[in-house]
């Protein structure tokens, strides 16, 4: 299973790939990776110290935790005070705080968290302790929306009667069409995440592309993917192009994954969502449909959504619209630390403060 | 034993105690010292320094590809004096245990701590049992203490001696043993080979002691990279001796598993833990016969050269570079918190 990237990583490829992007490379540039996993890949191969001097990389709004709005993480962290209730979640949202403190010290204070590594992972909670409520808090790309999709099916195939999820899942379109209207963006191609691409396909941003013109590259995640999609960008823009080019067909197919998307839609319907940084946006975040009502928290335990006031002075709603950088943030390094973050960016192994935190800048 | 599972009366110092200490641990692990029972072992040592060291065990699964509780709690501080450069010479042994426990569980870590014991040459000289209530320990948990005697007297072991030009080593591949209890605990399915390489370092560390002769005063540190990996080890040595250290990607062992289950789950393997690597920085004169010496030994076949130490940095807080694959740099700082698996 792991032969699919083998070879991606190498050094001869990457070199006459970087030659590549020198000899292509013509005037300053901005790209944006949108997606997490891009960002710590970059980081994580020094790929930003390779590049031509005025080819910048920034970073997009594709770490889920981090455009998960404060309301919403406080709506998580109330929830988990509940006595009857069991959380149940991926290990990336403990340390990211509310309001008032974290899903980790509300463990700490003695409520029941526990981490998963898969949504089904919790009908296993479920069974284990019919006496208490199970929820999962699922947050999540279009990546993560199909396993969660098929927990639900198979709640309901076997009766199972405690468990709900919270549901916050987002999706990438509506969010990047967003992004794209802002005039002051400055952003001369996309680099498209290779995982969301792997379910929904290269079809979404075709009409992105056109209507703002922008070249886009669906992109892999080792350094030579990333090199080869920036490569494919320069030569968009030096040929006055704005396509939408596949660089991963080995993981993305031209219409997606069906069977996947099919189960998103069996379950899920599009509805607004509210981004940290980007606000309320039609049509890009995922609710249950009315026949899967059941497994909805939120009417479950009657909640309804807090109003969102995100952390004073934190610049992470700027930092997921390329605005800014962490090291222009005022608290990065100094208040806010891996350890005792104040925004969801320093928290995320995907987040760009944790990359510019951990990978540094040389 | 004819008990199915530990029960609360295991542990009221009475008739089961007793039982359970003949059969289970003393079956096994009996020798002239433990044998007498008293409140203390009395050790003859003649050697005028000792190495004196303590770790606990909690790990959960206790039982993992490539080893259990048992042996990792012996190997644990084997190694933990084997980095100061002493040879063990005998252990203490105290355990939890937790009401419900399984004899056959129990048993089975006897056995293997037994196995690391014969490998490591060394004895438990005392030992205590413990039973909790069903809910107040994870089945079981150990503490072992260990003390030792120096293979050189006169060889001064320090991260603060580490100097410019010094070439850092590694035993072998690294992140084995974190890998291993990330994807057991996560409970996937993959269909991979990877397993703990949990052992005793000491014949390693007696190998390259003795076998460097009159240049022992070249070796400058040794370190096993356990909780927080080879990336939080080397970022305490630069801070101990204030030099920047440069790592070439290239040259560090990551076995194609780990750095599989890594890229699945969204790891590392610079900060998985390691329970039978060792980190060995010297001075660069040295540095083949080091390797030589490294490489004759079981524990340490596949070490590598993976960095230099760089210039001393004085005022500045030193930092440690990775040269990438591709070529780029990128800074591996200290692990900041355990290691959180991620969303797509």
């Amino acid at each position: 299973m792991f032969e699919i990237d083998s070879g991606f990583k190498d050094k001869e490829l990457s070199r006459a790939l970087l030659r590549g992007i020198e000899k292509e490379f013509k005037s300053p540039v901005r790209f944006m990776e949108v997606c997490g996993t891009h960002t710590m890949s970059i980081f994580r191969y020094g790929i930003r110290g390779l590049l031509p001097e005025g080819l910048f990389l920034v970073s997009g709004p594709g770490c889920p935790v981090c455009v998960t709005s404060q309301g919403d993480i406080d709506l998580i962290i109330e929830l988990s005070k509940e006595p009857e209730i069991i959380i149940s979640t991926f290990g990336d949202l403990l340390r990211v705080p509310g309001s008032r403190g974290s899903l980790m010290d509300e463990r700490a204070r003695g409520s029941q968290v526990n981490v998963v590594y898969s949504p089904s992972e919790s009908l296993e909670i479920c069974k284990k302790t019919p006496e208490k409520e199970v929820v999962f808090i699922a947050i999540g790309f279009e990546t993560t929306v199909p396993t969660v999709a098929a927990t639900i099916l198979e709640a309901r195939a076997k009766g199972i009667k405690n468990f709900s999820i919270l549901c916050l899942h987002k999706t990438m379109p509506e969010a990047l069409r967003t992004l794209l209207e802002d005039e002051e963006l400055g952003v001369n191609g996309l680099l498209a995440p290779g995982h969301v691409s792997a379910i929904i396909g290269a079809r979404p941003y075709r009409m992105l592309s056109r209507e703002f013109n922008m070249p886009i590259v669906i992109a892999g995640f080792e350094p030579a993917d990333i090199l080869q999609g920036i490569l494919l960008l320069l030569r968009q823009l030096n040929d006055g192009r704005a396509d939408v080019q596949n660089g991963y067909k080995r993981a993305v197919p031209e219409e997606g994954n069906l069977r996947a998307l099919s189960l998103i839609k069996e379950v899920f319907e599009p509805c607004e969502s509210t981004w940290r940084g980007l606000g309320k946006i039609e049509g890009s975040g995922l609710r249950l449909k009315e026949e899967y009502g059941e497994f909805d928290a939120m009417k479950r335990f009657g909640l309804s959504p807090n109003p969102s006031r995100e952390p004073k002075a934190c610049l992470c709603g700027e930092i997921i619209k390329a605005k800014a950088t962490p090291l222009e943030c005022p608290l990065f390094k100094r208040a806010c630390t891996p350890l005792s973050p104040v925004g969801p960016c320093m928290v995320s192994s995907e987040g760009t403060c944790s990359a510019f935190y951990k990978y540094g800048l040389l | 034993m004819k008990d199915k599972t530990i029960h609360i009366d295991h542990g009221s110092g009475g008739l089961a105690t007793k039982k359970l200490i003949e059969e289970v641990f003393l079956k096994r692990l009996s020798n002239k010292r433990l044998e007498r029972l008293e409140d203390s072992a009395i050790l003859d040592i003649s050697s005028n320094q000792l190495a004196f060291t303590t770790d606990s065990f909690v790990v959960d699964p206790i039982f993992f590809t490539g080893g259990d509780i048992g042996s990792l709690s012996i190997h644990g501080t084997v190694n933990d004096l084997a980095m100061q450069g002493a040879r063990p010479v005998a252990l203490s042994l105290g355990l939890i245990l937790e009401e419900g426990l399984l004899i056959d569980e129990l048993e089975r870590v006897a056995e293997s701590i037994k196995d690391a014991l014969l490998e490591a040459k060394v004895e438990v000289v005392t030992a205590d049992t413990k039973v909790v209530q069903r809910g107040k320990a994870d089945r079981i948990f150990i503490n072992t203490s260990g003390v030792g005697i120096p293979y050189e007297p006169r060889l001064f072991l320090s991260s603060e001696r580490v100097e410019e030009g010094d070439v850092i080593i590694v035993s072998g591949s690294i992140g084995d043993h974190g890998a291993t209890i990330l994807l057991e605990r996560s409970g996937f399915k993959m269909d991979v080979s990877i397993g703990s390489d949990s052992c005793p370092l000491n014949g390693l560390v007696e190998t390259v002691i003795k076998g460097v002769g009159e240049d022992f005063n070249k070796l400058k540190v040794f370190r096993d990279p356990t909780r927080g990996g080879l990336a939080t080890v080397l970022n305490e040595i630069a801070q101990a001796s204030n030099c920047n250290m440069i790592l070439y990607e290239d040259d560090i062992p990551v076995k194609e598993e780990v750095r599989g289950v890594c890229e699945i789950l969204g790891l590392d393997p610079l900060y998985l833990a390691n329970e039978g690597k060792m980190v060995l920085i010297c001075k660069e004169s040295i540095k083949e016969k080091v390797l030589g010496l490294m490489k004759s030994h079981l524990y340490g076949r596949d070490s590598r050269i993976i960095g230099k130490v760089e210039r001393n940095v004085k005022d500045e807080s030193p930092i440690v570079t990775l040269k990438t694959t591709i070529g780029g740099e990128r800074i591996v700082s200290i692990l900041s918190g355990q290691p959180l698996p991620r969303i797509c």
